[in-house]
Parts: C-alpha cells; sequence; structure tokens
C-alpha cells in the first residue's frame, strides 16, 4: 500500500533533513544530549519515514535488508575494534587512548562554560559513530522484517 | 512530602504495569504491560539520580556546582536500549503467534500443554 | 609457554573473542557453511581456551582484577575519584573461575555437537551467533564485579536463549515456549536492575565489593535481597517459579537446552554472589539460609515428582534439571545458615557448600550429557515421545553408552560424578538436619527409578521395524558427547583432587567476603 503523492513528496523532502539531523546528534555524542543510540534511532525514523509513504516493494528495492545488515555488523565490529586497540597499545580493553594525545579527536577540553570542542573525547566520538552505525542498521532491519512477515492487506 | 512523588509515580506505574500483566489477555497488551514497567523502572533510576536545582551533568567546571549525577542517566539509557530489543524480540513473537495460531488471546495460547 | 599478553588480558579477551565471531559468522556463513562451522568451532575453541587460562591463573595466582578503561588492569580506584572504583570491573575470584570452567567445557562440547546436529535447518547465521553471544553473556555472568554489568549481561543472555528456545518454529510451539521464558524472565531482570536502583541509591555505587563494604542491612536492602532472590531463583528454575522450565527446555534444540543448563547455573552464581558476596554476615544468616533449603527440598521433591509421569524424554529431563537444581541450593543453603559460626562451617558448613558447588559442575556436566543424546534420539527418531521409542540399543550403541553415564550420574550411582557430590551434601546435611538428608536420598532414588525406565523404554526391547533403518549419531555428536561424558568419569572416579583443587577455594572464596572486598578496595 503506498500513501498519496504529497505524502510520498513530502517524505522525500524529509528523508534528508532527517538523516542530517541524526548524523548530527551522533556526531555531536560527546558534546551535547545524545549519542550513538539516539541519533541511530533518529536515522532509523527517516527508514520509517520511507516504509511508511512507499508501498513494500518500493521500499524493499531502496532500502536493501543485505546492507542494513552490514551495518549492523560493521558497526559492532567498529565499536570492539575501538576498544581493541587500545589493546594493542597496550592499555587495557576500551582504554581512551586517543583522549588529549593530540591525535584525532585527542584535543584536550577546555576548561570553563564554553561551547564544546568537537575534536575532543578520543575513542568516545568513535564508539558513537559506530554505534549510530549500528541502531540505524538494527532497527531498520527490525522494521523492514516485521513489515515483511506482515500479509498485505487484501492478500 | 513534595520530592516523593515521582517515587510515588513509581510505585503507581509498576502496579499498573503488573495489573495489565496479570489480568489483560491481549497478547500485545502484556508487551505494553511490560513496556510500562520499564519505563517505571527507568523513572525510578532517574528520580535516584536527580538534585534539587541541578544541571545536565555536561559541560567541564560549568558555573553550577550543583548537577545532577551522570551515572543514573546512563544505566537509564541502558536499560532503555535493552528495552528497545525486549520489545522487538516480544513484538516478532507476537507476529509468529499470530501467523501460527491465528489468535493473540493468551488463553488460546495453550498448545504446550497438550 | 603461554604469552603474557593473553593471560593479561584474558578477561577481556573472553569477551571479545565470542562477540568479533558472533558479528564475523554471518560473513563468513556467505562463503560456505563448512568455512562457518570451522570458524564458529575455532571461535569457541579459542574463548574456551582463554576462559581455561583464565581459570588456571586464578587457581594458582588467587583473584583476578581487570578494569576496563583505565590506565591498567588492576588500577580498580582512580585517583581522582574519592576512593570510589566507578569504572566496570571484571572481578574472577575461584568461584568465577569454576564458573569458567564449566561454560568452556559444555560450550565447546555443545558446538563440536551442533555442527552436525544443525546443519540441515536453516537460519544457521543466526543460529551461531545467538550461540557465541549466550557464550558471551554467561561468561560475562559469571566473571563481572559490577552489578549493573551483571544486568547487562544477564539481558544479552536472555534475549540469545529466548531467540535460540524459538529457533525450531515447530508450528509456533517452540515460540509459545519462549515468549513465556522470555516474558518472565524480562519482568526479572527489571526486578534485579530495581534493586540495582537501591543499591545506588543507598551507598552511591555499583561495584559489589563496594557495596558489600558499605551494606547496612536496612529495610531496602531487604526489599532489594528479595527481589533479586526471587528473580534469580526464576531464571534457574528452583521450584514455586519453575513452570517455565520444561516448556523451553522441551523446545528448544538439544543442543541449547543443553546450554540453558549452564545459564540456568549461570543464574544460580548470581543468587550465591549476592547473598555470600554483597550481603554475608550482614543478613540474617539462618532465615535466609533456611529459605534456600526450603527451595531446594521443594524444587528436589516436586521436580522429580512431575518427572516420572512425563511420555517426552525432555520434558522429563527438564523436571529432573529442576529437581536437581534443589540440591545445589539445599547444600549451599546448608553452609549459609550457619554463616558467621565458624566451629559450625568447619564441621559440616564448608562440606555442604563444596557438595552444593561440586554438584553445579556436576550438573551441568551430566545433565548436558543427557540432554545431548537425548538430541541424537530425536535427530534419526523424530520423537520425543518414549512409548514410540525402543529397541534402541541394537543400533545406537554409543548413545546408549552416553545416557547410560549421564543417567548413572544424576542417579548418584558410583563411581560417576554425581555419587560424590550427593554423597558430600547427605553426610553434610545429615549433620545439619537428618531429615533433610533423608529427603535428598529419597529424591534421589525416585531419579534412579525414573532413569531406569526411560532406559529401558529407549533402548531395550526388540529391535522395532519402524526404525529399522535408524543409524547411529554422526561422528561429531559423539564426539561432543564423549568430551563430557569423559569428564563425568574423571570426575567420578577423582572427585578427592577436583574437591580440593576446584571446589574448596571456590567455597572459601564465597564464604570469605573481605577477600573480595579487598581484592578492590585494596585490604581496607
Amino acid at each position: 500500500m503506498r500513501m498519496s503523492k504529497i505524502v510520498r513528496t513530502g517524505a522525500n523532502l524529509l528523508y534528508p533533513f532527517v538523516l542530517i539531523f541524526g548524523l548530527y546528534v551522533i556526531m555531536h555524542g560527546h558534546l551535547t544530549p545524545g549519542g550513538g543510540f539516539q541519533g541511530g534511532a533518529v536515522v532509523a525514523t527517516g527508514v520509517a519515514l520511507v516504509i511508511v509513504a512507499y508501498s513494500f516493494e518500493e521500499v524493499t528495492s531502496m532500502i536493501k535488508k543485505v546492507g542494513m545488515k552490514a551495518r549492523e555488523s560493521i558497526g559492532l565490529l567498529l565499536f570492539i575494534g575501538a576498544g581493541v586497540a587500545a589493546l594493542a597499545a597496550g592499555a587495557p580493553f576500551f582504554s581512551n587512548i586517543l583522549a588529549n594525545s593530540g591525535l584525532l579527536f585527542g584535543q584536550t577540553v577546555p576548561a570553563g562554560p564554553n561551547p564544546g570542542d568537537l575534536n575532543t573525547a578520543g575513542v568516545i566520538p568513535i564508539m558513537n559513530v559506530a554505534v549510530g552505525i549500528e541502531v540505524w542498521g538494527g532497527l531498520a532491519i527490525i522494521v523492514l522484517y516485521m513489515l515483511s512477515s506482515i500479509p498485505e492487506e487484501g492478500s | 512530602m513534595f520530592w516523593n512523588l515521582p517515587l510515588i509515580a513509581v510505585v503507581a506505574l509498576i502496579l499498573i504495569a503488573l495489573a495489565i500483566i496479570v489480568f489483560k489477555k491481549n497478547l500485545i497488551k502484556v508487551f505494553l504491560g511490560i513496556v510500562i514497567l520499564e519505563s517505571a523502572v527507568n523513572l525510578f533510576l532517574i528520580t535516584l539520580g536527580y538534585r534539587e536545582g541541578g544541571i545536565a551533568p555536561i559541560y567541564t567546571n560549568a558555573p553550577q556546582a550543583t548537577m545532577v549525577l551522570p551515572t543514573p542517566q546512563a544505566l537509564t539509557l541502558t536499560s532503555i536500549v535493552i528495552g528497545v530489543a525486549t520489545s522487538a524480540l516480544l513484538l516478532s513473537f507476537a507476529i509468529v503467534i499470530w501467523k501460527k495460531y491465528g489468535s493473540i488471546d493468551i488463553d488460546r495460547i495453550r498448545r504446550l500443554r497438550e | 609457554m603461554i604469552p603474557a599478553f593473553i593471560v593479561e588480558n584474558s578477561p577481556a579477551l573472553m569477551i571479545i573473542v565470542p562477540l568479533v565471531a558472533a558479528f564475523l559468522s554471518p560473513f563468513i556463513g556467505r562463503i560456505s557453511s563448512t568455512v562457518r562451522s570451522i570458524w564458529v568451532g575455532g571461535a569457541m575453541a579459542v574463548t574456551s581456551a582463554i576462559a581455561l587460562i583464565l581459570a588456571l591463573d586464578v587457581y594458582s595466582a588467587g583473584t583476578r582484577l581487570y578494569v576496563f578503561g583505565a590506565s591498567a588492569a588492576s588500577a580498580a580506584i582512580p585517583p581522582d575519584s574519592g576512593g570510589i572504583p566507578i569504572r566496570i570491573i571484571f572481578e574472577i575470584d575461584p568461584m568465577s573461575a569454576l564458573m569458567l570452567v564449566i561454560t568452556a567445557i559444555s560450550g565447546f562440547s555443545i558446538i563440536v555437537y551442533s555442527l552436525s546436529s544443525e546443519r540441515s535447518h536453516t537460519g544457521l547465521e543466526s543460529y551461531y551467533t545467538l550461540y557465541l553471544l549466550m557464550i558471551t553473556g554467561i561468561l560475562g555472568m559469571v566473571s563481572t564485579g559490577d552489578i549493573f554489568n551483571f544486568f547487562v549481561f544477564l539481558e544479552i543472555l536472555s534475549l540469545a536463549s529466548a531467540g535460540l528456545i524459538a529457533y525450531r518454529i515447530d508450528g509456533g510451539v517452540a515460540v509459545e515456549a519462549a515468549l513465556k521464558y522470555f516474558v518472565l524472565s524480562t519482568i526479572g531482570a527489571l526486578a534485579i536492575l530495581v534493586a540495582i536502583g537501591i543499591y545506588y541509591g543507598q551507598y552511591n555505587a555499583l561495584n559489589m565489593a563496594m557495596i558489600a563494604a558499605r551494606m547496612q542491612f536496612s529495610v531496602l536492602d531487604q526489599v532489594a535481597l528479595v527481589l533479586i532472590i526471587a528473580a534469580l531463583a526464576m531464571k534457574c528454575g528452583a521450584v514455586p517459579m519453575h513452570f517455565w522450565t520444561p516448556d523451553a527446555y522441551s523446545m528448544a534444540p538439544s543442543s541449547i537446552t543443553a546450554l540453558l543448563v549452564v545459564a540456568s547455573q549461570a543464574s544460580l552464581y548470581g543468587l550465591f554472589r549476592t547473598v555470600f558476596t554483597l550481603y554475608n554476615v550482614t543478613l540474617n544468616a539462618a532465615t535466609v539460609g533456611w529459605l534456600l533449603i526450603i527451595l531446594g527440598v521443594l524444587s528436589m521433591v516436586v521436580g522429580v515428582t512431575m518427572a516420572i509421569p512425563q511420555k517426552n524424554v525432555k520434558r522429563l529431563m527438564a523436571y529432573h534439571a529442576v529437581s536437581q537444581t534443589g540440591y545445589m541450593l539445599l547444600g549451599v543453603g546448608v553452609g549459609l545458615a550457619v554463616l558467621g559460626n565458624q566451629s559450625l562451617l568447619d564441621a559440616f558448613g564448608y562440606m555442604a557448600m563444596e557438595g552444593g558447588i561440586f554438584h553445579i559442575i556436576n550438573h551441568a556436566m551430566y545433565k548436558g550429557l543427557l540432554f545431548l543424546t537425548a538430541g541424537a534420539i530425536f535427530l534419526r527418531l523424530g520423537t520425543y515421545n518414549l512409548n514410540r521409542m525402543g529397541g534402541l540399543g541394537h543400533s545406537m550403541k554409543w548413545t546408549m553408552l552416553f545416557f547410560v553415564i549421564g543417567a548413572l550420574a544424576i542417579a548418584g550411582i558410583p563411581p560417576f560424578n554425581g555419587f560424590a557430590s550427593k554423597l558430600m551434601i547427605y553426610e553434610s546435611v545429615f549433620v545439619f538436619n537428618p531429615l533433610l538428608a533423608v529427603i535428598a536420598m529419597v529424591v534421589s532414588i525416585l531419579t534412579l527409578a525414573s532413569f531406569v525406565k526411560v532406559f529401558h523404554s529407549i533402548f531395550m526391547g526388540p529391535a522395532l521395524p519402524e526404525y529399522a533403518e535408524v543409524k547411529e549419531a554422526p561422528m561429531p555428536m559423539l564426539a561432543g558427547m564423549g568430551i563430557l561424558a569423559v569428564v563425568v568419569i574423571l570426575f567420578g572416579l577423582f572427585p578427592g583432587i577436583v574437591v580440593e583443587s576446584l571446589i574448596a577455594p571456590a567455597a572459601h572464596a564465597l564464604v570469605d567476603q573481605g577477600a573480595y572486598i579487598g581484592a578492590v578496595l585494596g585490604g581496607a
């Protein structure tokens, strides 16, 4: 079942903004409320929006289950990889080896009230990104699977 | 007395949720009871971390000394994530039950007993 | 011999390896199913090896700490935290190490078994992913020193097990069993979360050692104790809350049932850890001890009486699992009832606890073995119904041998391991209260009677014409059962060595709350 042209056009227009907002929440997870899970959930609502607006066949041609499954696994592996990187550097699992190191996300957090520096907090943003990718894939695949197991109306 | 209100709400929500879980016959409603129970526990955790007049524990060296405790918020977040997974699994069970049994009335989901 | 890197980081590695393997297995499975079998089997072997290395290290060098995300693995208390261990800590003492040994042995032999038992089914990539997640959950539950982390691993375990119980949809019946299990375990987990909130609200800590050090046993703590005991006793299948056990155990694939036994032992571990480490002498030991004893006796009696009339062989075994859980609760409950009284502890308390704890590992081995034989029979016959079996002794000789080993062990016949632990429980409990020991013995006799009946109806009699072409179970399944059978026999032949080297340190670690706290907080 597909919705009217107005709804579909609206979904098309909104989809990039939902995506961008979700990615913003993911990237600023270490500075503002939010983070990987919340941002990933926002991105997944974009997927849900498309599902609502279009028919199931159209959705499955636009959004591939395999791709979403891959996102889920890659996100989790990236998350664990961020922890294992610390092991490789000789510190315990999940140590924040990048914090205050001057490398990627390695700036020291400035003292006092400030608007927040994105380039801080070490591995935490990396983990947020990993969780974001994983939740995006995970929630999308849940919705897709549930949808695919419900018979279409009239069938 | 006033600061006890959230805790009273927690107890009320838990009782409502348990009543739903025990007395409702519709599987989906039972699941909603579980979700309400989760929300009650999350509210309980958040209440534990509240400090009157506290601000969100985000900026380093923020102007005010009082912040709400960050740990219960982290716990709540974890619990919410687990709750999402739980509800997803429960709902997919409901879908399979509906397809195989043609009903989600818990009185009719009794094939194990035979 | 073993690289120091692996020994040092073993607590983290034993979580990392199954997780990475679990999430890579869908990709690996696209290559071919043989590659996937090698991959998951290898990953499980590595995980078991790491867990055994860690357990060996704990038994030889004492309690191990592993602080996640710290600058060093032993830096439990960061210098700027005001003396509070804020990070997630894995604390592996001999009791945890014993559970690691159980998980390592069972997990490995069950995956060898399921490589061939599940080969013909679809959806295998999720099967292995969830299996490895279950292993992760169990390993995490038994090694964590952080109570919220315990909850998280408990939920990982519940989610993965519920998915696996429903794995063979079986006309929806398996899903019904999984639903029952999962609704109960979710409610139980939320009860534990409330208890965690109560601890946090009072003591501002989530670390078990820290909570134990500050434990006051106020009214709120009593509420939390009741919530945790109720939830975990439900998860391990003790009697008033046992009704999910036969359904879930009988509907899950047999390999998963064997792992569910280990999972329920992990819940039992959580129960003992809460009672002994969090509360220890602050609680009214006699009352809570008797509570555990009554739960245990009820489980023993109700489990075995419900088991006898069953027609479904896995339901029957599931009720026996409930009954055997009762022995563990009885043994450890007696130890708890005399906690704080050193002379009574020395006289029989330690022995009762050792018996109960020894029974945990024995039960995981022989009950796993029995469920695996039931799975082998189901693979060849396609039924669990006892009335439709018969004469299999002619065609499935190895399966029959393994079944006999498991059945004699569960009934407590020497020289198998069940006898060793049950004897310790009888002797010590007899000193505490003769009536309890008599009940335990009667239950044991009923167990024997029940398994004689099962053995007779499955294996004895003339070969039935409809099962004329039934063959022996395939080689990997026999290998998986063989590992468990060898362990059962070895533990039965040398109980003294096992008790002295594995069990006694575990029992003493459980009682010695000060050592657990001191390992984190540094002797204070």
